[in-house]
């Protein structure tokens, strides 16, 4: 599902047809021209969202940075939009953001490398069919049932009985736990394609060369296949970024600049999900920081969604 | 492909086995097989936890009450199923013509060297990468410019769905023609047929399985999602059934942020109930998607 999902590690792409083949579809007929305007049309709805994101986060974000100043926003490092004195230093959101996606990260990044070198490396095929459709189920489920279990199960369960740790009713080390858990998948399935995309012959020399499969699979399939882990690695981090529900239940509201993930801290996300849902009349400075929020957080994701595309890009004209 | 891979590897399987015992490729095997079960260890756990707390609240009151803010023992919530029928039902309208026209366009007719083809193509990419939220944000603006003044109704959801899983739509359906084998096109465009008869009338019909697949497997993301629709304001409070694309509605996801968020013991459960009922649904759906796939998917 998750490589559905981007298109990324797919290693079929369709070839153009070689030249010597005939052009059979050159009949031009004044119907067809309409029907394929129709889809042209469809095809540029996609750029039209693309325009549309931009335009809809902008226009709000320009009255908002009228009344505040891009460099407050950026650099201030107290974040109090409703309550007096208003303070608009967007850094507390952004660290906690940083703080709950590097914890996911580093339980899915290992967790998913290794699921994805068991299914493409050790895995028989039948095996791996079985597998993958529970792994995508996995992906699968919503992220406001995984903020639930993070609530009711990650924090009191397995924080304070398990490990013991004085940890708050919401907290950042649960949130990012379970962001963690969400993105396994697409970390999973995205480095499998690739790995699964590395040339038969490589492994093939490797075991020739008398190495066993543990370093046929560490020092000749994960450097070959490189580039697209690393575009799946950015791309789980780019959905870590911009998960909303988890961060908006688990990880709490308050705005806080710490780095300490057993306290409570609102993501950028998070402070959306609150502000949304309250009471701020349409056109207020406070209701248009939903926007400037939400536009940083778009040019966040965008760099790193391209990062990810360039990734894949790479690994393609490899092989 | 696979298959000639498969048969490489286990080839070499016999051939290596010797040098598999060493401890340290023992321990990494031990590891990867951790990784997996993980996943799989997790998911079980939400299932349980889930299950255990909210099973006692499957009852009928659950289905058939709406949503009350003082006998929290007898919330329930059918606004909010019944909500979530008219948002999935209205979002499919919306997405599945606009995401197979645009695939097929991509597939059939474009021509992938020209650049703003290859534009396209980078731009439906990161368009599968941006947050939910902040397709609600554009819900948010399309509803204003279509001069609607309450955004928290059925198409305001609608619409941020639709665009929402359009790029995942368009990215499967492509998966799926793009598998149809040459010579079905070149056979159907000798006998004659222009190529959008060969389109039509070849191509599409030796799709469907795929493009099914995929598009249940998109609504099935889009059913659980609820940080869109919090963005467009969606009220939260519903005592009536939404009769139309226009009515106010709440959904299922929603209501159970709800709950969640409420401190009251007997909201958790109503919420551990409405997940299970949600996971219901999405199993039902990814179910349906895998029977599809095997079943009727056609291998060249």
């Amino acid at each position: 599902m998750s490589s559905v999902a981007t298109d990324g590690g797919s290693p079929t792409t369709a070839s153009p047809p070689p030249r010597t083949r005939m052009d059979l579809t050159h009949k031009v007929r004044p119907g067809e021209a309409v029907i394929k305007g129709l889809l042209r049309l469809a095809a540029a709805a996609s750029v039209l969202t693309t325009v549309g994101i931009v335009v809809s986060l902008i226009r709000p974000a320009v009255d908002f940075f009228r009344a505040v100043p891009v460099t407050e926003f950026l650099t201030g490092t107290s974040w109090s939009p409703n309550l007096a004195p208003q303070s608009f230093g967007v850094l507390p959101l952004v660290g906690g953001t940083l703080v709950t996606t590097v914890i996911g990260l580093l339980i899915a990044v290992p967790l998913g490398l290794g699921t994805a070198m068991y299914l493409s490396e050790y895995a028989r095929p039948a095996t791996r069919r079985r597998l993958k459709p529970i792994l995508e189920l996995l992906a699968g489920v919503p992220s406001v049932v995984y903020g639930f279990f993070a609530l009711s199960f990650i924090t009191p369960t397995v924080l304070k009985s398990w490990f013991g740790l004085e940890v708050g009713f919401t907290n950042a080390l649960a949130a990012g736990v379970v962001l963690g858990i969400m993105i396994i998948p697409t970390v999973a399935s995205l480095s499998e394609d690739a790995m699964s995309a590395v040339p038969h012959a490589l492994r093939q020399g490797s075991f020739a060369m008398g190495a066993n499969r543990m370093q046929t699979t560490l020092r000749v399939v994960f450097p070959a296949a490189i580039s697209g882990i690393a575009a799946a690695v950015v791309l789980g981090l780019s959905r870590a970024v911009g998960e909303t529900m988890i961060v908006a239940l688990a990880a709490g509201s308050q705005p806080n600049l710490s780095i300490d993930p057993r306290e409570g801290m609102q993501t950028m996300t998070g402070f959306m999900a609150t502000t949304a849902g309250g009471e701020n009349p349409v056109g207020s400075v406070s209701y248009n920081t939903l926007f400037a929020v939400g536009l940083l957080l778009f040019c966040i994701t965008l760099v790193v969604n391209l990062l990810s595309i360039a990734l894949v890009r790479r690994l393609r004209e490899e092989y | 492909m696979a298959s000639i891979g498969t048969l490489a590897r286990s080839g070499v399987r016999t051939g290596g086995r010797s040098h598999e015992s060493n401890p340290a490729s023992l321990v990494f095997l031990c590891l990867l097989w951790f990784s997996l079960a993980f996943g799989l260890l997790v998911l079980l756990a939400l299932v349980v936890d889930t299950f255990v707390e909210g099973v006692g609240r499957l009852d009928g009151d659950l289905f058939t009450r709406y949503n009350s803010t003082v006998r929290e023992e007898t919330t329930g919530a059918r606004a909010a199923i019944l909500g979530t029928a008219w948002l999935m039902a209205t979002t499919a309208v919306l997405a599945i013509p606009m995401g197979i026209a645009a695939a097929l366009y991509f597939e059939e007719f474009a021509d992938k060297r020209r650049w703003y083809n290859r534009l396209l193509e980078v731009n439906l990419q990161n368009l599968a990468a941006v947050p939910s939220v902040i397709y609600g944000l554009l819900a948010v603006a399309i509803m204003a410019l279509l001069g609607f003044s309450n955004e928290g109704i059925v198409l305001g959801g609608a619409i941020a769905l639709a665009l929402l899983i359009l790029p995942v739509i368009i990215i499967t359906t492509r998966e799926a023609v793009r598998a149809v084998p040459r010579e079905i096109r070149d056979g159907s465009l000798a006998l004659g047929a222009t190529q959008w008869q060969t389109t039509w009338k070849q191509t599409l019909p030796s799709a469907v399985p795929g493009i099914a697949t995929g598009t249940i497997i998109a609504l099935s993301r889009a059913i659980g999602e609820a940080a869109p629709l919090l963005m467009l304001g969606v009220p939260l409070g519903i005592l009536q059934d939404p009769n139309g694309v226009l009515s106010t509605f709440t959904a299922l996801p929603l209501q159970i942020f709800q709950w969640t968020s409420q401190s009251q013991d007997a909201y958790k459960v109503a919420a551990a109930a409405a997940i299970i009922v949600l996971l219901a649904m999405v199993l039902l759906l990814n179910g349906l998607a895998i029977i599809i796939r095997n079943k009727f998917q056609r291998r060249w």
